[in-house]
């Protein structure tokens, strides 16, 4: 369990970071070190061997938290812990706050990294799915500029997003919550902490009619651990957000479902997490129809 | 690869004192601790980040020692286990340990201990709920946890007035 031979830097701005990603290295890859909690075990397991290290973790420019202009902006840097316990996020993106406390175990979180955790792009990971339900933009940048990727084309498959080599995800924006905003994280794990068997991050806003309590629009449901990425499940929302919100439009929504594609492991049928998702729905469903609630579990 | 890895010069606080050390990139943290410096207190179980027995205070906060390189130490300031109970600061925690019998081949204690003082910083009166949370990320082989669990909440319990044992 000890990794192979790498080379180490740590940058000292964001521009050096930036030139070490742009210059490539002869004996291999260049991998950015972040939280180090999802890298040095693949590496401590030989899955990862790259030849240089470019570590981040002392570049202020990437712990900004701040909201600005209706959004609450994320730096790459800003870890789990402070996502769970910083009450700016805690008002502008409660999905997030919430999700924060349910990955993993206290030490990881305090090391582990919000940029960390999309680049890595776990399927069974909380903050892709969070950053899908909410429609965030990833700011990426390299030695030639900078872009701008939204959620929906930023997770491209299993640990594959729309980062080339050459770039480093510096910061996400989320759209900051309003009072007329719900939402819902609903997580099934074998053990508090572990990566989960089925999961669901939902966000809705209350109808403007404050009397159709039963009502929701904006929906959007991404549910994570049981495919390849994320996946948005756009039919069941929109069956939600069709009208009053019953037993039987609840039933149609879970029912529509079954249209995602939905992979077996070795813990998990595809039958039994197609169960957990549906069952992820109705919790989610009953969580976003009461007012200020951010449901768990 | 480089044939010859360069060796980083750091230098970090480490229970209180300065060390200076040259470290070569792939070295962790954790064997820096445990074979340059002979803190052995800081164990290692899996070596992945799974176990938890690797626990350090590192700037502060809990972490994984074996998922931290040497390098990264440059600049931090470290506490082990051999520090936090030569301060005295888990004095408590350790004599309530002992008195539950929360610990038999001890290979978990470490970890579990700057665990448990982080969590009763910051929650001083936490539910069993709580303390079973923030114990999660560690793993007993021996006591199947509840004796732990009873430590923990006997020690808030003490520090907090709500027992009446010290
Ligand atoms: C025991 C354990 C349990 C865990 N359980 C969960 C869980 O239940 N749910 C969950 O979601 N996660 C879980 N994790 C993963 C954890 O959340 C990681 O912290 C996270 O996935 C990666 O973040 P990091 O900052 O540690 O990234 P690193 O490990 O440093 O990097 C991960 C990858 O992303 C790249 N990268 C990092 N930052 C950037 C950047 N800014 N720009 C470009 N590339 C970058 C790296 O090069 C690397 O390829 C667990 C981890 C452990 C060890
Ligand atoms: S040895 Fe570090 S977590 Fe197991
Ligand atoms: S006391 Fe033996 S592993 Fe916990």
């Amino acid at each position: 369990m000890k990794p192979a031979a790498f080379d180490y830097v740590r940058a000292t701005s964001l521009t050096h970071a930036l030139d070490l990603l742009a210059s490539a290295d002869p004996d291999g890859e260049t991998r950015v070190l972040a939280g180090g909690q999802s890298l040095v075990p693949l590496m401590a397991m030989r899955l990862a061997a790259p030849a240089r290290l470019v570590d981040i973790n002392r570049l202020a420019a990437l712990e900004r938290l701040e909201v600005i202009d209706g959004r609450l902006v994320i730096g790459a840097l800003v870890r789990h812990h402070r996502l769970a316990t910083d009450p700016r996020v805690a008002s502008a993106a409660p999905l997030l706050a919430r999700a924060a406390t349910q990955v993993a175990h206290p030490a990881i979180r305090n090391r582990g990294t919000f940029g960390g955790s999309l680049a890595h792009a776990d399927p069974a990971a909380a903050f892709p799915a969070c950053a899908l339900a909410l429609g965030a933009t990833l700011t990426l940048a390299s030695a030639a500029g900078r872009r701008e990727v939204p959620a929906t084309a930023f997770f491209e498959g299993l640990y594959q997003t729309a980062l080339r080599p050459d770039e480093l995800l510096v910061e996400v924006a989320v759209p900051a919550a309003t009072a007329a905003s719900r939402s819902a994280f609903v997580i099934f794990t074998r053990r508090p902490g572990d990566f989960p068997v089925a999961g669901l991050a939902a966000v809705a806003r209350a109808a403007d009619d404050r009397s159709a309590v039963d009502r929701l629009a904006d929906i959007r449901l991404a549910v994570f651990g049981v495919g390849d990425t994320p996946l948005l499940a756009d039919t069941a929302a929109a069956i939600l957000e069709s009208g009053p919100i019953d037993a039987a439009r609840i039933d149609a929504a879970v029912a529509a479902l079954d249209t995602l594609e939905i992979r077996d492991s070795a813990t998990a049928s595809v039958r039994y997490r197609r169960h957990l998702v549906g069952v992820a729905l109705r919790r989610a469903t009953a969580a976003l129809l009461r007012p200020e609630a951010v449901a768990c579990r | 690869m480089p044939m010859i890895p360069n060796l980083i010069p750091i230098t970090c606080t480490i229970n209180g004192e300065t060390v200076s050390l040259s470290v070569s990139p792939r070295e962790t943290l954790a064997d820096m601790l445990r074979d340059r410096l002979g803190l052995t207190a800081t164990h290692l179980g899996c070596e992945h980040g799974a176990c938890g027995a690797c626990t350090i205070v590192y700037d502060g906060r809990t972490a994984r020692a074996c998922l931290l390189l040497a390098a990264q130490a440059d600049g931090a300031v470290i506490e082990t286990l051999e520090g936090a109970s030569a301060s005295g600061r888990i004095a408590a925690l350790q004599r309530a340990f002992h008195e539950r019998g929360a610990l038999q081949c001890g290979f978990c204690t470490p970890g579990l201990l700057l665990a448990a003082a982080e969590v009763l910083a910051e929650h001083p009166a936490p539910s069993r709920d709580a303390i079973r949370a923030a114990l999660s990320g560690h793993l007993c082989r021996c006591t199947g946890y509840q004796a732990i669990v009873d430590a923990i909440e006997a020690t808030a319990a003490a520090a907090t007035g709500a027992g009446s044992r010290r």
